[in-house]
């Protein structure tokens, strides 16, 4: 077991644990950060949602972005599948549908870092299934 | 390596691990197997969540849902729904009591809105049994901060100028308590953690050492430093098992890692810490009782002074605090005197932690600011009375306090307000009574715990509080008389006056509140021989109304001393001496013929 | 040295930094009442456990009342020691003693010898308003100490006297509340503890919690008894202490009326340990004289120091505490067992009467006697050589059921021949006594020389250890003496260690020695009372013709004709004993 022998050791340490809380971190304050939601139910997951989500995560985290990525259930847009939901602090969540890892690093790049819109929005009145059914 | 994308917390504390919450650890990985998830998914054993009314609790991460009242056969629906599909599992979600409506995360629910995290702030948050998430956290950042950059003196008046002061019961300012040890010359010095929580119902210091145990090392060890102490006692009731098993395995790791032993953070510092446990004796928690019960004595106080300051353990300059009064320390040094003094009231810096209990709908361990009104506590957080009953008082500083009524309720909580309000702090304990609480019976239950906890040592706490008892029996049993009422007053203000130390010092407190705002309760089951809450059995009387009653003869079938008489068809009687007050003639009677008066 | 000025009762006060309340109030005349606060002066006794609370005084900018035996007195402190907060306050809490506590004062053997008795008249309680539950614990019967719990007010004197001043370590609190009580561990009975009986905890014992086993009504019957010859020996220590429970100024010496009393009791034979004392110092002084010729001759085996062996507290305490060292003490019986085995085989042959036919009662100033009498190897035949162990306190009874006015009596003589002593034998009864006795035999057996003093002051005192060189004509012996058991286990932890200089030591387990003992007059903290006692002692020695053991006619008329020499075959089979590890006797 290697000592603690300084602060600046303690420093460097706390860095490298870091991504052991970060998860559980950024879920305690997620409006600050972007947040995606993949759809995640047997449409999604057929259509290839895993990898999705696998690839948006792993490119986040690359790219050192600080996001949040949650699977949701179905979205309602079985026809679009992949889809996912992306809010970016402080604006309206939005739609992206057929997303495939391709697309995937598109919005990242265009969508989440520049906020420029791409292609493949599905304009909708937003409400979440989960909303609905508790009405 | 793993690259997980959900993390799923399971509250690791005593309450929910007591309703199964390790098999739901166990079904729960079994799943996530089955499912080819291990990868993804990450369950981590926590410390308290706090809703304990609702434990078991699972937490969601990222997403931060929150459900409660787990049972381990959810763990496939969780695994399935939840993780698979992305799906909330509906049922496990809590209900707003007002607004009946599923609430998924945290932070919306009543019972979180108003508190805010410092003492607990990792509880429920990193897996306690893990360093590494405690250093994630900022942990011991704080001790290499201290004991790198700074002198003790400077240590000391950041701790003085946040206005911290001793959360077990006391609220001396801990940073003048620092200074004290600090100050006196000894070759040898100790600080010791008094974990020896003996209030009945109150569990926060318990919380804090299975949810963070390091947060209390780190700072004992910023105390050694700062008193110049290389030796740290912790005092712990082995009724804790579970806090001491974390306690220890937190000192191994922090002893792997160099942050107690020798050559802390290579500055020359030693510092390490030992377990020491208490048999479970309330008077324990008393400082002296407690460090000659860590001498291998008799845990009974001693005069003060001299005080653990001088004269502590095996006669050597001692500082004791609190368990919770530790967990805030790398806190304010970490984010600031201004930063921790900024939260509270003017004489009462920070936030407080409450073990919320008694007829509310959400019990639990709540943290809340200082000045937070008992309303606020009573009402928001916890959920108001439970069954719609009506308020009637709540009980804080535990079995040392008082009871306070709803003129009460808008009082801002803070040290002083209570005191002022003829309560205390105390460790926090804070107990909910309803319209169907007798206060006369109330004050027994207290004395009861004090006669029962009371080390013997001096006179009045030793003979006066069974007196005290004995009195509030009789007056429960109606046989109490108006004297009895003018002597159970001078008496409990003589065991004020005259007990060696805090226990007797205050055991009376819940006799002199009660009489003192709620007079008439007592004068009631004095001169009317009527206990108006009906709680007190031997007060009671159930009567049969002549005019209900159709002489079905079942209540008297049902009764098993015969106090019943009557002819079928006609209206029945019950012997008031020889009914027992078992209340089965009162649960029979289908006509509501029965009442209790 | 820091002084403080302070307000008690509207006068001013200067006393020494340090001084408590209670101590500050005493210089200006005022007594604050006191219960479980007990201070022995020379002795490290200091029993402030501030539990009774009856001490209370009000503090002016206190919260709560002050135990003024505990609190320091600092400077400007304004005390009131009887306001009506403070008066309301003491009796209530001495109503609530009162109120858990037997009111079996009419038939309790302390009454009118009770500090809570006395405190109770001095407070004026007239009605108890708390009354309620008692707490009750099981009693105790050792041969020695009767406990009775019940009676306990938990002052927690006889805990300082166990633990602290003789580190036996029988009695403390166990239980918790109202339940509490001193006990030895596992609520053992003091039987089966390594109880040492001792006594000292009868000794400050303020209620009837701890008394002696009373057995004056065995010794009447023995009397009344036409087929027994009762034979009776008192101990140095009684004819210092006994007048006292007579009224009598403490220190007075009241040995003829002691005989003469004991005589219009009835006893057949009045007899004297003391004679058994002298004998005590023929042995253990040839002893002693044995080994260290023979440590002088280079023997490495021999056993120096050589430790006193008439205590039988002390004899206890080092079978259970010391058992590794049982070989170190004189092989000398105590003076009062001498006597027994010398009263049932010489006295009863001279009598023509067989030894179950003659009963040896004691008169010791010790509650450890009654247990020695007990042992089993100080028995013939199922036949014990000391009957009965009485104490001075059941003298005192007997004497007053006897409806004699003491003070009147007439001095009188002890019997021969079992009656004669020496001022040697005299000073046993206080400590440093004993050794001084065998030095005065020691030296001129050794030196074949007469001494030129008899009065070695370099012996005697106090001070709990004290040790003196005493030249032998050339020879220097060095000489240790401790009484009281916590000091006598400082010695014996040097011993232990190898770091022991003394050829000779003796111990005493009481304070004082004998004069202090557990079975004396009540001293109720008073050790002034201890020190005329001991005054008395050196008189008694100081008016004697003969003041060394080995001069005593019927000593030498005893080796002649019965014994033959010190240490010799018949001395060993009747005079000398060995001692038991007691280790593993406690049983849970």
């Amino acid at each position: 077991m290697t000592k603690v022998k300084s602060l600046a050791d303690l420093r460097k340490m706390k860095e490298e644990m870091a991504n052991k809380v970060q998860l559980r971190e950024k879920g305690d304050h997620p409006d600050q950060l972007v947040q995606v939601k993949v759809s995640m139910a047997t449409c999604g997951i057929a259509s290839g949602a895993k990898e999705v989500m696998n690839h948006l995560i792993d490119q986040l985290d690359q790219q050192a972005i600080e996001a949040v990525v949650t699977q949701t259930g179905c979205m309602g847009y079985c026809y679009a599948e992949p889809t996912i939901e992306v809010t970016l602090p402080n604006s309206s969540p939005v739609v992206f549908g057929y997303v495939d890892t391709k697309k995937a690093s598109e919005i990242i790049s265009r969508y989440i870092i520049r906020g420029e819109l791409v292609d493949g929005i599905i304009p909708v009145n937003y409400e979440t299934v989960n909303e609905k059914k508790k009405d | 390596m793993a690259k997980y994308k959900n993390h799923v917390l399971v509250c690791g504390g005593t309450g929910c691990r007591a309703s199964q919450g390790e098999e739901i650890v166990y079904n729960l990985n079994r799943v996530i197997e089955e499912n080819g998830l291990e990868q993804e998914v990450q369950v981590v054993r926590t410390g308290c969540f706090g809703f304990c009314e609702k434990g078991p609790v699972v937490k969601m991460v990222p997403d931060n849902t929150f459900y409660v009242q787990v049972s381990p056969d959810d763990a496939e629906e969780i695994v399935k729904e939840h993780l698979v599909k992305g799906r909330q599992v509906e049922r496990l979600l809590y209900t707003d009591p007002e607004t009946k409506k599923h609430v998924s995360e945290s932070k919306n629910m009543g019972f979180y809105k108003k508190q805010i995290r410092i003492a607990l702030r990792n509880c429920g948050f990193i897996n306690p049994e893990n360093i590494d998430e405690y250093i994630a956290r900022d942990g011991y950042a704080s001790l290499g901060m201290a004991i790198t950059e700074m002198k003790p003196e400077e240590v000391i008046r950041i701790i003085i100028d946040s206005g911290l002061r001793g959360r077990g019961g006391g609220g001396f300012p801990t940073g003048l308590k620092w200074d004290i040890t600090r100050k006196v010359e000894s070759d040898q010095k100790y600080v010791v953690c008094n974990a020896d929580e003996g209030d009945p119902g109150a569990f926060m210091d318990r919380s804090i050492l299975e949810g963070d145990p390091h947060s209390v090392l780190e700072a004992m060890a910023i105390n050694g430093y700062c008193t110049g102490a290389n030796q740290g006692l912790i005092y712990i009731r082995a009724e804790y098992p579970l806090a001491i098993s974390r306690l220890k395995i937190a000192i191994q790791q922090a002893r792997e890692y160099g942050l107690l032993g020798k050559d802390i953070f290579g500055t020359g510092f030693d510092f390490d810490v030992e377990l020491r446990y208490g048999a479970g004796a309330f008077v324990c928690g008393e400082e002296t009782s407690l460090i000659h019960s860590m001498e291998g004595l008799r845990g009974e106080p001693t005069v003060k002074p001299p005080f653990p300051s001088e004269s502590g353990y095996k006669g050597k300059p001692t500082n004791v605090n609190n368990v919770e009064t530790y967990a805030n320390i790398p806190v304010i040094l970490m984010k600031g005197a201004k930063w921790f003094s900024s939260i509270g009231t003017e004489k009462s810096k920070g936030t407080k932690v409450f073990a919320l209990a008694g007829k509310v709908n959400n019990v639990g361990l709540i943290e809340v600011p200082m000045g937070t009104t008992l309303r606020e506590v009573i009402f928001d957080i916890g959920g108001g009375i439970k069954d719609g009953k009506k308020f009637k008082a709540v009980q804080t500083g535990g079995p040392s306090g008082g009871c306070l009524t709803e003129k009460h309720l808008d009082i801002p909580i803070d040290y002083d307000n209570l005191i002022a309000s003829g309560s205390m702090m105390g460790s926090g304990g804070m107990i909910v009574m309803d319209e169907d609480d007798c206060m006369v019976s109330m004050a027994k239950f207290y004395l009861d715990f004090t006669v029962e906890e009371s080390c013997g040592k001096c006179a009045p706490c030793r003979i006066g509080n069974k007196r005290l008892y004995e009195m509030l029996h009789k007056i429960t049993e109606g046989k109490g008389t108006e004297e009895d009422l003018s002597n159970l007053r001078n008496l409990s203000n003589v065991i004020k006056d005259t007990s060696l130390c805090g226990l007797g010092q205050t055991s009376p407190n819940p006799v002199l509140s009660t009489m003192e705002n709620f007079w008439d309760e007592y004068m009631a089951h004095v001169k009317e021989d009527k206990c108006p809450a009906g709680q007190c059995k031997s007060l009671m009387q159930y009567i049969i109304s002549e005019e209900k009653c159709v002489g079905c003869t079942l209540c008297s079938r049902v009764c098993p001393v015969d106090a019943i008489t009557g002819d079928k068809k006609a209206p029945h009687v019950i012997n008031p001496t020889t009914c027992i007050k078992c209340g089965a003639c009162f649960e029979k009677c289908k006509f509501g013929a029965i009442s209790i008066q | 040295m820091d002084i403080v000025q302070l307000t008690i009762d509207n006068k001013k006060v200067v006393v020494e930094k340090g001084t408590t309340i209670l101590e500050a109030a005493k210089t200006i005349g005022v007594d604050v009442p006191t219960l479980c606060h007990m201070k022995l002066e020379d002795t490290n006794f200091e029993n402030k456990p501030g539990g009774c609370r009856v001490c209370v005084v009000e503090v002016e900018g206190r919260r709560n009342l002050a135990p003024a035996c505990k609190t320091e007195c600092t400077e400007g402190m304004m005390v009131n020691t009887h306001s009506v907060r403070v008066v309301n306050a003491r009796r209530t809490v001495m109503e609530l003693i009162l109120s858990d506590h037997p009111f079996d004062c009419l038939v309790c053997a302390k009454s009118g010898d009770c500090e809570l008795q006395s405190l109770a008249q001095n407070l004026g309680i007239r009605e108890i308003k708390y009354t309620g539950a008692k707490s009750t614990y099981k009693g105790d019967e050792s041969p020695a100490i009767i406990r009775d719990m019940d009676k306990c007010i938990m002052c927690r004197r006889c805990e300082t006297a166990c633990n602290e001043v003789q580190t036996v370590g029988v009695l403390s609190a166990i239980n918790r509340g109202f339940e509490s009580v001193v006990a030895p561990a596992f609520e053992m009975d003091l039987d089966h503890s390594t109880c040492t009986f001792c006594g000292q905890c009868v000794a400050v014992c303020p209620t009837g919690a701890l008394t002696e086993r009373d057995s004056s009504s065995k010794v009447m019957d023995a009397i009344v008894n036409p087929k027994k010859k009762v034979i009776v020996q008192t101990a140095p220590a009684v004819r210092a202490a006994l007048g006292e429970e007579f009224g009598m100024e403490a220190g007075t010496l009241v040995t003829g009326k002691m005989v003469s009393a004991l005589r219009k009791l009835g006893f057949d034979y009045v007899f004297d340990t003391d004679f058994a004392a002298d004998l005590t110092i023929m042995e253990e002084g040839t002893e002693l004289l044995d080994r260290l010729s023979k440590h002088l001759a280079g023997d490495k085996e021999v056993k120096l120091p050589i430790l006193t062996s008439c205590c039988p507290g002390w004899v206890n305490f080092f079978e259970h505490q010391f058992p590794e060292m049982i070989d170190i003490p004189s092989t000398a019986k105590s003076p009062q067992q001498m006597f027994g085995a010398i009263a049932k085989t010489y006295f009863a042959d001279q009598l023509k009467e067989k030894r179950e036919d003659v009963v040896v009662v004691s008169v010791m100033p010790c509650l450890a006697k009654k247990y020695e009498c007990s042992r089993d190897e100080f028995a013939v035949d199922g036949d014990p050589d000391v009957n009965i162990s009485i104490s001075t306190r059941e003298l005192a009874q007997m004497i007053r059921n006897a409806n004699l006015n003491f003070e009147a009596l007439e001095e009188d003589d002890f019997d021969n021949p079992l009656g004669e002593s020496t001022g040697a034998a005299v000073i046993f009864g206080t400590t440093g006594g004993v050794i001084e006795a065998a030095v005065r035999t020691a030296y001129e057996v050794h030196t074949k020389k007469p001494l030129e003093r008899l009065d070695f002051e370099e012996l005697r005192g106090m001070e709990g250890i004290r040790s003196a060189t005493i030249d032998f004509d050339g020879l220097p012996i060095n000489i240790g003496i401790a009484h009281g058991l916590g000091n006598a286990r400082k010695l014996l932890e040097d011993i232990k260690a190898g770091k022991s200089q003394f050829h000779a030591i003796e111990i005493m387990a009481c304070p004082g020695g004998c004069i202090g003992g557990g079975g004396q007059p009540y001293h109720h903290g008073n050790m002034e009372i201890l020190k005329k006692r001991q005054k008395a002692i050196y008189e008694e020695d100081k008016g004697k013709t003969l003041r060394k053991s080995h001069e005593n006619p019927f000593i030498q008329k005893l080796y002649a004709e019965f014994l033959g020499e010190p240490c010799g075959h018949k001395s060993h089979e009747l005079l000398h004993t060995h001692y038991y590890d007691k280790k593993k006797k406690v049983e849970i």
